[in-house]
């Protein structure tokens, strides 16, 4: 401040001290995020989610066990939870071989759907025309009812697992490919422009610009295939129906509906819906691990 | 078509600077649509200017910064860089940097990795292009924040990144676009300072598309005025204050003076 404004500079000075300047480089700028009360090892505001859930799956479950004590339904009309849960264990051997091979089916398929839908995707993001020849087919086996074409399939693949892998693989890989098709065109149109200025290559694009933006589209993609690649799998078993000793837990409910075995049918569905969790919730904690730092959608507001 | 602000000795520094660099010459462009965005410019840049581009909105002032830069072809006239190197095809490469209105950083990496970009993109060895990178983050006033993502930055923080990856391959031409359009006057004014503070000791030739009067008088040693439908220069101005230019020249009556010359200009331009 020069002399000729005393005024100014008495009157402004022991704000600037007060309240450091915004001058966009002072460290107290920077957004702080308080640590959070941690309750067991999770933050103590998560636990809620978890617990009033719970609370609900408990009670119904309560409430299930309940009505079929009073009630004396026998158990190849409705059994228990607490038999279903005797019979998994019981039963653990045969189901956990089954839940294996279901599991490597899903896994195999997903993997596929990935590679696949991304490859997939750059190739038409790098060719209008190859997306605009390619895409309407991609379309048509993602509209298609998988139950309607898995017959098609087993006949014409031999292998059983092969063609499961197959069927569960049509199902899963769209969502990849269109998710990841919308994420690598909607890079920045600004920083586009700024790597045409750099004359980077089309590799460079999209090493640094197009893969690194397409990501948050990918994950939610892989999400959804999680998912559907499970059902795929199920749908696909359900359709081939025998299998002998590579059978996964469709077989199981299919066969255990034949021979009454109802307690049995409900632990292998209770095994499918406990692989599908599993897979969403591992999906999403790979897109929290890779998003937490910059993504919108991962990163804790601060109200 | 040059006159000037004010009468006093224009700031012509000696260090081999006033080179011609660039010259535009009778340079229009019409958009697919048919809008004639800007028409016949007649523009020359020499080394070490501070020049500010200043019109209202939809003036082209943007488009002919554009084609300066080589993002965007002129429909007609000529835009050479008789300095530059030459790829084999003849087009001309110039050592240029571009600061958008927003920072445009990419927001899954950090503040390096943000200002390295440019040097990974020519190839730069990575532990050179750490070292210039964090160089420049300091100089920008961002040491410590290497590591920070654009969205833990504030809005004045990450225009300075931004600038950062625009002067990191030390070119010749730093363009901007309008960049500071989008922050509060105090953290403008911060900018504005060290934004001239660079220039005076980086050296670069600057070109500042702007539409406020105030912040092109205080920058720029000269001021290309420019009016709408069709974009073209009005009037190319010299600002002969001298650097360097600080708070104390923000309230002088020189600046009021230079601004209410500057805006009359303009005001003309936009009535024409």
């Amino acid at each position: 401040m020069s002399s000729d404004l005393p005024l100014a500079g008495q009157v402004i000075a022991p704000l600037g001290a007060v309240e450091p300047p915004h001058d966009g480089t002072d460290a107290s700028a920077r957004p702080v995020y308080p640590a959070e009360r941690r309750v067991l090892g999770l933050a103590a505001s998560t636990w809620p989610g978890i617990l009033a859930p719970l609370a609900i799956g408990i009670l119904m479950l309560a409430g299930w066990e309940a009505v079929v004590r009073i009630r004396e339904i026998p158990p190849y009309i409705l059994p228990g939870p607490l038999l279903v849960a005797q019979t998994l264990v019981a039963d653990w051997p045969t189901l956990a071989g089954s839940l294996l091979v279901t599991l490597r089916i899903t896994l195999a398929a997903l993997v596929a759907a990935v590679t696949v839908g991304v490859a997939l995707a750059i190739l038409f993001t790098q060719s209008k025309w190859l997306e605009k020849s390619l895409f309407p087919y991609a379309v048509i086996l993602q509209v298609t009812p998988v139950v309607a074409i898995a017959p098609l399939i087993i006949i014409w693949v031999n292998d059983v697992t092969l063609s499961l892998l197959v069927c569960a693989w049509i199902v899963a890989f769209f969502p990849v490919l269109s998710n990841t098709i919308l994420g690598l065109n909607s890079a920045d149109h600004n920083l586009v422009t700024l790597f045409q200025l750099y004359r980077a290559g089309r590799w460079q694009t999209l090493r640094h610009l197009r893969l690194p933006a397409a990501l948050p589209y990918f994950l939610g993609g892989l999400k959804i295939s999680g998912g559907l690649a499970l059902i795929g799998a199920v749908v696909a078993e359900f359709v081939a129906g025998t299998g002998g000793s590579a059978s996964g837990l469709a077989y199981r409910i299919l066969e255990s509906g034949y021979q009454l075995r109802i307690p049995r049918m409900f632990a292998a569905l209770f095994l499918i819906s406990a692989s599908g969790i599993a897979i969403f919730v591992l999906t999403s904690w790979i897109a929290h691990l890779l998003l937490r730092r910059w993504h919108e959608s991962a990163v804790r507001r601060e109200l | 078509m040059s006159e000037t602000l004010a009468a006093g000795p224009a700031s012509a520094p000696a260090d081999g600077r006033g080179r011609r660099l660039l010259s535009l010459r009778g340079v229009s462009k019409v958009f697919g649509n048919g809008t004639l965005a800007i028409n016949g410019v007649d523009l020359d840049l020499r080394q070490g200017e501070f020049v500010s581009l200043l019109g209202p909105s939809g003036c082209g002032k943007s488009t002919l910064l554009r084609i300066i830069a080589g993002l965007g072809r002129a429909t007609t006239g000529t835009v050479e860089w008789p300095t530059a190197p030459h790829d084999a095809r003849g087009t001309p490469e110039p050592a240029l940097g571009f600061v958008f209105q927003e920072p445009t950083l990419m927001p899954w990496a950090s503040a390096i990795r943000n200002v390295m970009l440019p040097l990974v993109l020519c190839g730069t060895r990575r532990r050179e292009a750490e070292e210039r990178a964090a160089a420049m983050l300091a100089l920008v006033g961002l040491k410590g924040f290497e590591a920070a993502y654009p969205r833990e930055l504030s809005g004045g923080m990450k225009m300075r990144v931004s600038i950062a990856r625009g002067l990191v391959t030390k070119p010749k031409v730093l363009l901007m676009d309008e960049p500071f359009a989008a922050l509060d006057e105090i953290t403008r004014h911060r900018l504005n300072d060290d934004l001239l503070a660079l220039w005076w000791q980086e050296r670069f030739t600057a070109v500042f598309v702007t539409h406020s009067v105030f912040e092109s008088v205080y920058l720029s040693n000269r001021i290309v005025v420019m009016a709408a439908r069709p974009g073209r220069v009005m009037a190319d101005l010299d600002n002969p204050a001298p650097y360097p230019r600080d708070d104390l020249f923000r309230t002088s009556s020189d600046y009021a003076h230079l601004c209410r010359v500057a805006s009359g200009t303009l005001k003309q331009a936009i009535a024409a």
